[in-house]
C-alpha cells in the first residue's frame, strides 16, 4: 500500500479486518426517506457522451446489430488498451475493447460459437487464435465428450432447452464493492489467508479450492495492471465518491472482459456508493449534479457492455440482453432502510439519459420502503417501463439475508457468499405431451422416454394423465439434473470465472438454479381435462396431434383454486423430484417459472396442448396466465401468480404485466399511487415478481412498423428489459398478443 | 324508440326477489375510474334510464345479467383487499344500483364488516327511505347528474332530473362525500349557459369532493349493433379538445377538484 494514502474515516467495525460489506454498510449507510425533489439532469459531460454513444448506437443498429468485431484478440482482463467514448469528457472510464461497443472473443466457452457468430457477421476468425484451439480445450467441446445419448436427444427434441453448454453460464455475481472498500492489495492478503487455511491431507476438494484461489488472485494482479492503462492505481481502497465508483466499475469491467455469461449482474452497489457520495457532499468536495454525473456516467458505461453472441442465442434471449441487474431499495433486517439517495440517482439515469433495458434495474420491494421512494418508482415505471419489482419482505424471510443480488433476472444470490450455477429451462408441456404418447415425442413419434403407458382413452382421463405426466417430470428432472452436472463441472473446469469468484468467498455457497417453462399451460391442460372433456385426435401411428375440447374448464390467472392448485401441486412435484439427484459442489437445487423470451421459440417446438394451445402457438412468459385468457381483470390474474409458493420456486417465479397508461387512473399521480398499491397489494401475499409494463399496444404497434421513432422503447418481458426495436419479429408480435390489462 | 318497455315489474322484483343474490352484468377487478384508488366494480344488470348516450346498452335489461351470491361477492372482495390500500374498495355501477337497493345494503353492510370502503357509482334514479339506507352505508356517493335542465334531461334519459336533484340534496343533509359526474355529449350536454347552470346549482354543495366531467365517446356503439336497438348518437363525434377544455374552465369556477377524464 501507498504511504500517501491515508485511510477515509468510517464507523469501525468487523469490516475492517475480514471482508465483510455487509457489516460497512449498515454501520456507514445514510438511509433516505424523502422525495425526488433533490435530482438533477445530466452534466453537459455526460450529455455529450450520451450523444455519442447514442449515434454508435445507431451505427450499430444500422450494421445489423453489432457494429465490429475483434477477430484477432481472445478478450482477457487486459487484452485490450484502453478505449474511451470521449476522454475528456469521461469522469468514469473504461471500455471492454479499444473502441466503443466493438465486441470481442472469448472463445473457452466454445470456440465454434464464436466462430460462427464472428462468420454470421461475414468475418474470420484469425488463423492464430483457431490455431490455439487446436491445443486449448474450451468448455462446449467437453460438454459433449461427457453427454449421453439421453441428453443429447432431451436436447435435440427441445425438451431441455437453453443449456448452457453452448455459452457460458453467467449468473454469478462477483461483490464488486469489495475493489472499492478493501482494494487490490488487500484482497490478495485475504485470498492468501484463504490458501494458507486450506491444508493437511489433500482431497479433491481442496486441491481444486488451491488451483481456483491462485486463479482468482492472478485475476486480481490483471486487474490492477487494467487500471494502470487507464490511469489508475486500484491497489488501495477508493478515497472518494469518483474511485469509489470506477473502482467498482474496473471490478465489474474485468468481469465482462473475461466472461460473456448469458447474465452478469452487478448485484446491489448503488447503496453501498451512496456511503461515499454521501460523505464527499458532506465535506463539500462535491455537488449534487457531480455525484449524479457519476452515477450517470457508470450507467451508461454498463449500458454499452456487449457480448458476441451466434444468431441462434437470440432466438432464446431475444433483444441482445447482458442482465447487468443492479438492485436498488429494500430493507435490512434491523428495520432500516436501504433505500439512499443513490437508490434514487440510479433510477434518475432513466430519464438523464433515456429509457433503457440495462442495466436491468430492480426494486427490492418491502411494505416497509418510505413513501417517498415507493412514489418516484411507481412515476418511473410509469414514464419508461424500464423497472422490475421483487418482494424483499419475501426473499429476506425465506432466504435469510439482507446483503443479496439478483442474478439475471429474477434469481436471488447473496452478495460474495453465494453463487448459482444456472440451468436452463425444461419443457413442461413437451413433458405432458410425452405422458401422453407414450414415452414418445409428440412430433415424430422418437421413443424419449421408456415404460411410460400408452394411453388409449377417446377422453382423456385425469388421474391417468397426471399420474403419467408425473412419470415424465420424473424423468424430466432426472436428466435435467445429470446435464447439469456435466455443465457445471466442465464450466468450472475450463471457463472459469476467476474475476467475479476473486471478489467472492473462497468456498462460498452454491446453488443449482433449474428452470421450468410452460406452467400456465400444464395448469390450463390439466384443468381442462379435470373439468371439460379433453379428446385426444390421433394420427395414423397413434400419436397425439391435436385435441378436441367440449365444455370450458378454470383458467389459470382467474383467481380461481380449482385450476390455481394444479399449478401450485406441479410446481411443488417438479421441484421434489429434482432435489433427489446429484448436484455438482454439493449444490441447493432450487427452481425458477422464468422463460425469458424463449416462449417464443418453447411454442414453436411444441405440438398442440390439451388446453386448446394451437401447435406451434408461444407459450406464456415466466409464470404468467397465457394470452388473453385471464380475463377477470387484473387483480384476478395477479392473485393466481402469487398462489404459486416461493419455497418451491426459489430461483424466481416471474410475472410479466402490461397495462395501459389509463387503466391506472387519470392523471400523474392517480397512476402512481394506484400503481403503488398493485405492488403493495401483490407482494403483501408473498408474491416474488412483478415486471411492470405501462404503455399502449398501439405504441408498440408503431415501433414494430416504425422502428426508427422508437429508439429507446423499453419494455420488460420475462425478467429482463429489452430495447423492443431490437427484438426478432416474432417476439415483437408475441409481445403485441400478451394480455394488456386496460379497463377504463 | 323505447326499448325493454314497460318493465316496472320487473324493476320492482329485483330489489326483491333473490334477497342473498345480486343481479350483474359483470365484474372488474381492477377498476381505478370509479371512485379513489383500486377498487373491484360490481356493475349491476338493470336501469330504466334509457340515455341516448349509453356505453353500456347491456346491462338496461333488468332481466339480464347473471345472478350473483352477495356472499360471493364479499368474498372476491377480500381477495382483493391487500390492493386497496387506504383509498381502494368496492364500487358498485351499472346499470343502476338503487334497483337493488335492499340487497346492495346487505352487502355494503357485509362489506364495511370486512373493512372495505364502498362507492355507489348511481344516476339518482330514486329517493326513498330504503335508497336513503343505501347512501349512509356508501362512503362515497358518485352522482352523475346528466343534465341540469329537467326538459333536456328528458329527452336525453327518457326520465327526469328531479329525484336525482333530490338525491344530491339528500346527501348534503347528510355531510357524507361526494363525487359529481357529468358525461359531455356534443349537442346534447356541452351548452355553455347550461354547464353554467350546473355549476352555480352545486358551487356552495359543502359534499361535493371532485367533479368528473366524462367525454362521450363511441367504445360501446358496438354493444348497440349488437342488442340491435337503435342508436340515435351512432355519428356523434367525440368532444373536441377545445370543447373539453371549455366545459373544464367552468366547472373550475364553481369546484376546486375537477378531473377531465
Amino acid at each position: 500500500m501507498k504511504a500517501s494514502v491515508e485511510k477515509i474515516e468510517f464507523v469501525p467495525g468487523k469490516w475492517e479486518t475480514s471482508v465483510n460489506v455487509q457489516d460497512f454498510v449498515i454501520r456507514n449507510i445514510t438511509p433516505y426517506d424523502g422525495d425526488s425533489s433533490f435530482l438533477c439532469g445530466p452534466s453537459s459531460k455526460t450529455a455529450n457522451l450520451w450523444d455519442i454513444c447514442k449515434k454508435t448506437l445507431l451505427q450499430e443498429r444500422a450494421n445489423n446489430g453489432c457494429l465490429a468485431i475483434d477477430v484477432e484478440t481472445i478478450s482477457s482482463i487486459n487484452a485490450f488498451q484502453p478505449g474511451y467514448i470521449n476522454k475528456e469528457d469521461e469522469v468514469i472510464v473504461g471500455l471492454q475493447t479499444d473502441q466503443l461497443l466493438k465486441r470481442a472473443m472469448k472463445p473457452f466457452g466454445g470456440i465454434k460459437l464464436v466462430e460462427s457468430a464472428v462468420k454470421e457477421r461475414g468475418l474470420q476468425v484469425s488463423d492464430r487464435v483457431l490455431d490455439i484451439f487446436n491445443y486449448a480445450k474450451n468448455h462446449n467441446e467437453k460438454v459433449f465428450d461427457a453427454y449421453d445419448k439421453e441428453i443429447r436427444d432431451y436436447r435435440s427434441k427441445h425438451i431441455l432447452t437453453g443449456l448452457p453448454d453452448n455459452y457460458a453460464r453467467g449468473r454469478i455475481i462477483g461483490d464488486f464493492r469489495r475493489m472499492a472498500l478493501y482494494g487490490v492489495n488487500q484482497l490478495i492478503a485475504f485470498k492468501r489467508e484463504d490458501y494458507a487455511k486450506i491444508d493437511g491431507e489433500m482431497t479433491e476438494h481442496k486441491v481444486r479450492l488451491r488451483e481456483e484461489i491462485s486463479a482468482q488472485i492472478s485475476a486480481l494482479k490483471d486487474m490492477l495492471v487494467m487500471a494502470e492503462d487507464y490511469g489508475f492505481d486500484i491497489s488501495h481502497p477508493a478515497q472518494n465518491a469518483k474511485e469509489a465508483v470506477q473502482w467498482v466499475y474496473f471490478a465489474y469491467l474485468a468481469a465482462v472482459k473475461e466472461q460473456d455469461g448469458a447474465a452478469m449482474s452487478l448485484g446491489n452497489v448503488s447503496s453501498f456508493l451512496d456511503i461515499y457520495i454521501q460523505r464527499d457532499l458532506e465535506l463539500g468536495l462535491i455537488t449534487e449534479d457531480e455525484a449524479q454525473e457519476l452515477v450517470d456516467q457508470f450507467v451508461m458505461k454498463l449500458r454499452m457492455v456487449r457480448h458476441l453472441r451466434p444468431g441462434a442465442y437470440d432466438e432464446i434471449f431475444g433483444g441482445d440482453p447482458t442482465w447487468v441487474t443492479e438492485c436498488i431499495g429494500g430493507m435490512f433486517n434491523d428495520g432500516r432502510t436501504k433505500v439512499t439517495k443513490t437508490s434514487f440517482r440510479f433510477l434518475q439515469t432513466l430519464y438523464n439519459l433515456g429509457a433503457s433495458p440495462e442495466p436491468n434495474l430492480t426494486v427490492f420491494w418491502s411494505e416497509d420502503l418510505p413513501e417517498g421512494f415507493k412514489n418516484f418508482c411507481a412515476e418511473v415505471s410509469i414514464d419508461t417501463s424500464s423497472i422490475q419489482y421483487e418482494n424483499d419482505d419475501l426473499m429476506r424471510t425465506n432466504r435469510g439475508s439482507d446483503d443479496y443480488g439478483i442474478a439475471c433476472c429474477v434469481s436471488h444470490q447473496e452478495i460474495g457468499k453465494s453463487i448459482q450455477h444456472f440451468g436452463a429451462r425444461a419443457n413442461l408441456p413437451k413433458a405432458l405431451l410425452i405422458a401422453l404418447n407414450g414415452g414418445r415425442e409428440e412430433k415424430g413419434g422418437t421413443l424419449i422416454m421408456k415404460d411410460i403407458p400408452f394411453i388409449n382413452d377417446e377422453v382423456l382421463d385425469y388421474d391417468i394423465v397426471y399420474d403419467a405426466f408425473k412419470n415424465t417430470m420424473k424423468e424430466l428432472a432426472r436428466v435435467y439434473a445429470k446435464s447439469m452436472y456435466i455443465i457445471h463441472y466442465m464450466h468450472d473446469k475450463y471457463y472459469y470465472e476467476r474475476a467475479q469468484m476473486a471478489l467472492i468467498d473462497s468456498d462460498p455457497h452454491v446453488d443449482i438454479a433449474y428452470g421450468a417453462a410452460g406452467i400456465s399451460i400444464i395448469a390450463d391442460s390439466l384443468s381442462a381435462i379435470k373439468y371439460a372433456k379433453v379428446k385426444p385426435v390421433r394420427d395414423e401411428n397413434g400419436l397425439t396431434v391435436d385435441f378436441n375440447i367440449e365444455g370450458d374448464y378454470p383458467k389459470f390467472g382467474n383467481d380461481d383454486d380449482r385450476v390455481d392448485t394444479i399449478a401450485k401441486e406441479v410446481t411443488s412435484f417438479f421441484i421434489t423430484e429434482l432435489r433427489k439427484h446429484n448436484a455438482y459442489k454439493n449444490a441447493t437445487p432450487t427452481l425458477s417459472l422464468l422463460t425469458i423470451t424463449s416462449n417464443v421459440m418453447y411454442g414453436t417446438n411444441t405440438g398442440a396442448t390439451p388446453d386448446g394451445r394451437k401447435d406451434g402457438e408461444s407459450f406464456a412468459p415466466g409464470a404468467n396466465p397465457m394470452h388473453g385468457r385471464d380475463n377477470s381483470g387484473a387483480i384476478a390474474s395477479l392473485n393466481s401468480v402469487a398462489k404459486l409458493e416461493y419455497k418451491d420456486a426459489q430461483d424466481g417465479i416471474s410475472n410479466t404485466f402490461s397495462m395501459i397508461p389509463k387503466s391506472l387512473g387519470d392523471n400523474k399521480e392517480e397512476q402512481a399511487s394506484n400503481l403503488v398499491n398493485v405492488l403493495d397489494g401483490y407482494f403483501a401475499q408473498m408474491a416474488h415478481h412483478l415486471n411492470v409494463n405501462v404503455l399502449n399496444r398501439e405504441t408498440l404497434k408503431d415501433a414494430y412498423n416504425h422502428p426508427e421513432k422508437h429508439p429507446q422503447l423499453t419494455i420488460r418481458v420475462s425478467g429482463y428489459a429489452v430495447n423492443f426495436t431490437r427484438l426478432s419479429r416474432a417476439h415483437q408480435l408475441e409481445v403485441i398478443a400478451r394480455t394488456f390489462h386496460e379497463a377504463m | 324508440m323505447m326499448y325493454f318497455p314497460l318493465q316496472d315489474i320487473e324493476a320492482v322484483k329485483l330489489n326483491i326477489d333473490d334477497p342473498n343474490h345480486l343481479r350483474i352484468h359483470s365484474l372488474e377487478t381492477f377498476g381505478t375510474h370509479d371512485g379513489p384508488g383500486i377498487r373491484m366494480v360490481v356493475f349491476v344488470q338493470g336501469c330504466q334510464f334509457r340515455c341516448l348516450y349509453c356505453q353500456n346498452p347491456d346491462t338496461l335489461d333488468v332481466k339480464g345479467g347473471s345472478l350473483v351470491e352477495i356472499e360471493e361477492l364479499v368474498k372476491r372482495a377480500i381477495r382483493q383487499k391487500s390492493y386497496f390500500g387506504k383509498t381502494g374498495g368496492v364500487t358498485v355501477s351499472g346499470g343502476e344500483p338503487l334497483l337493488q337497493r335492499t340487497k346492495l345494503l346487505h352487502f355494503f353492510k357485509r362489506l364495511h364488516e370486512e373493512g372495505i370502503t364502498t362507492c355507489l357509482d348511481t344516476n339518482g334514479r330514486l329517493n326513498n327511505r330504503e335508497a336513503h339506507e343505501l347512501f349512509d352505508a356508501t362512503d362515497i356517493l358518485l352522482l352523475d347528474v346528466k343534465h341540469i335542465n329537467d326538459s333536456i334531461h328528458h329527452q336525453l334519459t327518457g326520465l327526469t332530473n328531479k329525484n336525482t336533484l333530490e338525491v344530491a340534496a339528500y346527501r348534503e343533509s347528510t355531510g357524507k362525500p361526494m363525487w359529481l359526474r357529468y358525461v359531455l355529449v356534443p349537442g346534447w350536454t356541452d351548452q355553455s349557459q347550461y354547464l353554467e347552470e350546473w355549476g352555480q346549482y352545486f358551487a356552495n354543495y359543502k359534499t361535493v369532493e371532485r367533479v368528473e366531467i366524462i367525454p362521450f365517446h363511441q367504445l360501446g356503439s358496438q354493444k348497440w349493433e349488437l342488442l340491435k336497438m337503435p342508436y340515435s348518437l351512432k355519428d356523434t363525434a367525440p368532444p373536441t379538445p377545445e370543447s373539453k377544455q371549455e366545459a373544464l374552465a367552468i366547472f373550475k369556477k364553481y369546484f376546486k377538484n375537477v378531473i377531465l377524464k
